[in-house]
């Protein structure tokens, strides 16, 4: 196996696989997740939670749980009378009241699992007792539980008062028909089926009474700002009174964002206990409390010449948000957005309504909204490659953008940087071996083989990186950098990626980089992980920054050494004249003039430091290929993933260890959409996987090693040339596969199924085709 | 409550506790061992994984008073007596075989039982002795890769599968990411 180089001392460490800093209290067990946390004084909290869909809340009786042993407290909705949560983002007219997600139901239930009532004891298993005595009585009312139906006029409405289950409605028409001049039309309608997120560490929240006031919160997130922001609009408190602190967070994938419900009655019931109270979520609670992903249905038309040109899309399409506005519209807009993929599109119809359902919310999850686009741009192009009897991957060919056009802005707003969308299939089929999988097909259809082959290809370009993130660099008394960033870790790396775009920049060796974040009390301000985005913009706030320090230390050793400022340079971790080693100084020995009088004459007060907010409001575009190879066993409907070739662009790598990883983690979660995993609803709104029983999350049984490369093409919005890369593996692979598993079905008249394409699903369609 | 006697990472404890405490629960709440972590309710993600007398267990499937006169190892125990990576941790940290964590110490402890356990692994092998613990962050890709480097030689020729030699971030990517230009790299 290669192992990966030591660390270059005193040399860039841009773009190599540096092995992570941040391993070790992991791999010993002495790092500290939020369930690991437990103050002399903690009580626990277990929520009630409604075990309807939908109903008016008559009466929610806490005497009996009072009177449990261990109870400190039972607290409903009107004991805490805390503010509803607002739509993310916020529409540009102005915030809902009306569709507000309360933090505790208060006169009505709209989803099973929806916290009702938190009852607080001095053990969890207390908590857990005495919340079997909370006798909670709920008016059923009709359940509206899938999104189509939510539809219907007469349909139940989960807000009356708003008039309508349609909470988001976006349109977007570039023709008055969309489909004029083709020779062709493909239609079809797919589900993009609700998962959930499954982060290994549930939803956690610690809120203590701090020392001198205010309140010390303690929640495993992805956003601890977020976090924050939500507790002090709650609680009517300011920022400095609340210090949100990010401990080891066992993974997010979007679910993580935000502020959560529960994260404010915690935070709420410390400050009004005024002791530690800590929620932990079980994993049932988890499979309906976090906010689950995807849940679109498409009805999608696809016109082209008969050479397949593409001639125009038209789509509609219906998003579930669940039971709250809340956080469904960031992936329901992100849909829409990256509706045309890789293709030039010339006409465009597009219709998208996002609506409320009696269901668990919804919210971002790894991908959010690409791969729903992706998904129904993909299964269209190879239904239209079929039709016209084009190979697929011809059929992509002729109609990607090509680099020439770039940048270029899309009929759905979205502003393409840098891309080589052919140049990453051509990468892609040749890597893969495509004409000899092909053949390989071939034969085993010829020879009428049990098992067949199926061969499905994905081309997809997403988007990454929109917003500001706040980053500083500071060079301590002893000469080591403090590297400061407003995003907050879940696993990605950051403190190994951090340290080496600041040691580029510093020319310092990365051991000699403090890299610190998650702590809102330490970094000033910041925006969090999720759509992609470290990287780029809190590696653009650090390079930026740092570029700032080294100019100052070069002033100032120009000041002190009495030479031009031209001829300072920075080598070898020492600051000095040119080729004059003597004539340098050590980053310690500067630190120590810029706090002299001359040095804050030359420096200011500010010194050896610098803050910058990176700003990038258009974002940037990722792409790449992706190719599935499975088996399918005709007898069984038994699918086999055999290969999955990746090849990604996310321009510039920090650490290609680290990307790869990314990239591995996102093909496993698109491949457990394609094949295996789908959170449903019985007809009254009963979540049917509230276990990992019978939630099932792929094991390592279920897949194989994946083929994992790269080109790169640097993106021209950023100092380092990034693009993200945390979800493209996600984006290319549920489409990859899914189109592999129809490519195998092909021959048996089966033009189309919805994900997950279980065994028993395909059995079922291979069988009432032989009986046709 | 029902006295437990345990040998927990070589050294001898005995508590009164409930007869309905789980194992993981008194080695995380009783003994502080919050090393071991806990993912579901149903014993389906194996994040609790230890050592019971040398093979792993999910130590959420065991009450505790049924590992009485047990000797456990925990992750926390693993490390040699310097205070060394066990060869398996360092693996997972050279291999980039974990991202959040969350997991790793489960997945470390069913690796060290699997290796123990069985004379020649080849990738299938890893995967499906590993069937029962759950990570959502890595693919599993660079877990089978750890494992199969500590498998060593004791692994036949070919156990790698064909296409392992691409998978994993080497050496040959050393080099890309300060390229300045558009290129398709090997990786």
């Amino acid at each position: 196996m290669p192992t990966t180089p030591a660390v270059p001392r005193h040399q860039t460490v841009f773009g190599f696989p540096v092995q992570r800093l941040e391993d070790e209290p992991l791999l010993r067990g002495t790092a500290r997740f939020i369930a690991d946390l437990e103050p002399p004084g903690t009580c626990h909290v277990a929520f009630v939670r409604s075990q309807v869909a939908h109903g008016r809340i008559v009466s929610v009786d806490t005497d009996a749980a009072l009177s449990q042993p261990g109870v400190v407290g039972v607290y409903t909705a009107g004991d805490l009378d805390l503010p509803g949560l607002g739509e993310v983002p916020p529409l540009p007219t102005g915030p809902r009241p009306v569709l507000a997600r309360p933090c505790l139901a208060g006169d009505r239930v709209r989803f099973v699992g929806e916290a009702i009532a938190a009852v607080v004891a001095e053990s969890y298993a207390a908590a857990v007792d005495a919340a079997e005595h909370v006798i909670v009585d709920v008016a059923d009312e009709p359940a509206v539980v899938d999104p189509l139906s939510a539809l219907e006029p007469e349909a139940p409405l989960l807000f009356p008062d708003h008039g309508t289950n349609i909470v988001r409605e976006e349109t977007i028409s570039t023709a008055e028909d969309a489909l004029a001049g083709a020779d062709v039309v493909v239609s079809a309608r797919f589900v993009n089926q609700r998962v959930a997120a499954v982060p290994m560490e549930p939803n956690g929240t610690l809120a203590a009474p701090r020392d001198g006031g205010g309140l010390l919160c303690y929640a495993s997130t992805q956003s601890p700002f977020q976090v924050r922001a939500g507790i002090c609009r709650a609680l009517g408190r300011e920022p400095d009174e609340v210090q949100v602190v990010v401990p080891a967070v066992g993974g997010g994938f979007g679910a993580k964002g935000g502020v959560y419900p529960e994260q404010i009655v915690v935070a709420a019931l410390a400050d009004r206990l005024q002791r530690p109270v800590r929620h932990v979520e079980t994993r049932s609670e988890n499979l309906v409390a976090m906010s689950q992903g995807r849940g679109q249905v498409q009805d999608v038309e696809i016109g082209a010449k008969r050479d397949g040109t593409l001639v125009g899309l038209r789509v509609c399409t219906v998003t579930d948000f669940g039971a709250y506005a809340w956080r469904g519209g960031i992936s329901f807009h992100t849909s829409t957005l990256m509706a045309t993929g890789p293709y030039r599109v010339p006409q465009l119809e597009l219709s998208a309504y996002g609506v409320v359902t009696n269901t668990s919310p919804t919210g971002p999850y790894r991908g959010a909204g690409r791969p729903e686009a992706t998904a129904m741009l993909e299964r269209a192009m190879d239904l239209l490659a079929t039709e016209l009897g084009i190979d697929p991957v011809e059929l992509r060919r002729r109609n990607l953008i090509g680099t020439g056009e770039l940048p270029l802005t899309t009929a759905t707003g979205a502003s393409y940087d840098s891309g080589d969308y052919a140049g990453a299939l051509e990468h892609l089929v040749e890597r893969a071996g495509y004409a000899a999988l092909r053949a390989d097909q071939e034969a085993r259809r010829s020879a009428g083989d049990r098992v067949q082959l199926g061969i499905g290809v994905s081309v997809f370009v997403e988007v990454s990186g929109s917003g500001s993130e706040y980053g500083s660099v500071r060079i301590a008394p002893d000469g080591h950098a403090i590297c400061t960033t407003g995003s907050s870790p879940h696993g990605q790396g950051h403190e190994t990626t951090f340290a080496q775009i600041a040691a580029d920049v510093l020319q310092m060796d990365i051991h000699d980089i403090e890299v610190v974040h998650s702590d809102t009390a330490v970094v000033p301000r910041g925006t969090g992980t999720f759509g992609s985005r470290s990287g780029q913009l809190g590696g653009g706030a650090v390079v930026t920054a740092g570029e700032i320090v080294v100019d100052r230390a070069r002033r100032l050793a120009a000041e002190l050494l009495e030479a031009a400022e031209t001829d300072i340079v920075l080598a070898d971790g020492r600051i000095g004249v040119s080729g004059v080693p003597t004539r340098s100084f050590s980053w310690a020995e500067l630190a120590a003039h810029a706090a002299t009088p001359v040095g804050v004459e030359v420096l200011g007060e500010d010194g050896l430091f610098a803050e910058d907010d990176f700003e990038q409001s258009r974002g940037t575009y990722p792409f790449g290929a992706h190719l599935a190879v499975v088996e399918l066993d005709t007898e069984t409907g038994k699918v086999t993933l055999r290969r999955l070739v990746a090849v990604d662009d996310c321009g510039n790598m920090v650490n290609p260890m680290v990307v790869a990883g990314q990239v591995q983690g996102g093909l496993l979660q698109g491949v457990a959409q394609a094949l295996f995993e789908e959170m449903s609803v019985d007809e009254l709104g009963n979540p049917q996987g509230t276990t990992l029983a019978e939630y099932g999350i792929p094991s390592a049984a279920e897949v194989p090693s994946f083929e994992v490369g790269h080109t790169v093409t640097p993106s021209p919005r950023n100092p380092l040339g990034m693009k993200g890369i945390g979800e493209s593996g996600t984006v290319g692979a549920t489409p990859a596969v899914q189109n592999a598993v129809l490519d195998a079905l092909a021959p048996y008249g089966i033009a189309h199924l919805d994900m997950p394409l279980t065994s028993l699903k395909i059995w079922e369609a291979l069988a009432s085709s032989a009986g046709r | 409550m029902v006295l437990v006697s345990v040998e927990v990472n070589g050294s001898s404890y005995q508590h009164e506790v409930e007869p309905r405490t789980l194992l993981v629960q008194y080695l995380r709440e009783t003994l502080g061992l919050t090393g071991t972590n806990i993912g579901c309710d149903t014993s389906s993600c194996g994040a609790c994984t230890v050592l019971l007398d040398g093979e792993s267990v999910k130590s959420c499937t065991l009450l505790a008073v049924q590992a009485d006169g047990a000797a456990i190892v925990t992750i926390e125990g693993l490390s040699g007596p310097d205070g060394a990576l066990h060869p398996v941790q360092q693996a997972f940290h050279e291999h980039h075989a974990l991202q959040c964590g969350y997991c790793t110490p489960g997945m470390v402890m069913a690796a060290v039982s699997l290796l123990a356990e069985e004379g020649q692994l080849d990738e299938r092998g890893v995967r499906e002795g590993l069937e029962g613990n759950l990570c959502r962050c890595t693919g599993y890709h660079n877990i089978v890769r750890a494992v199969l480097a500590c498998a060593g030689d004791r692994a036949p020729a070919g156990a790698v599968d064909a296409v392992g030699a691409v998978g994993a971030a080497g050496g040959a990517v050393g080099a890309v990411g300060a390229a300045g230009g558009t290129g398709a790299v090997a990786s």
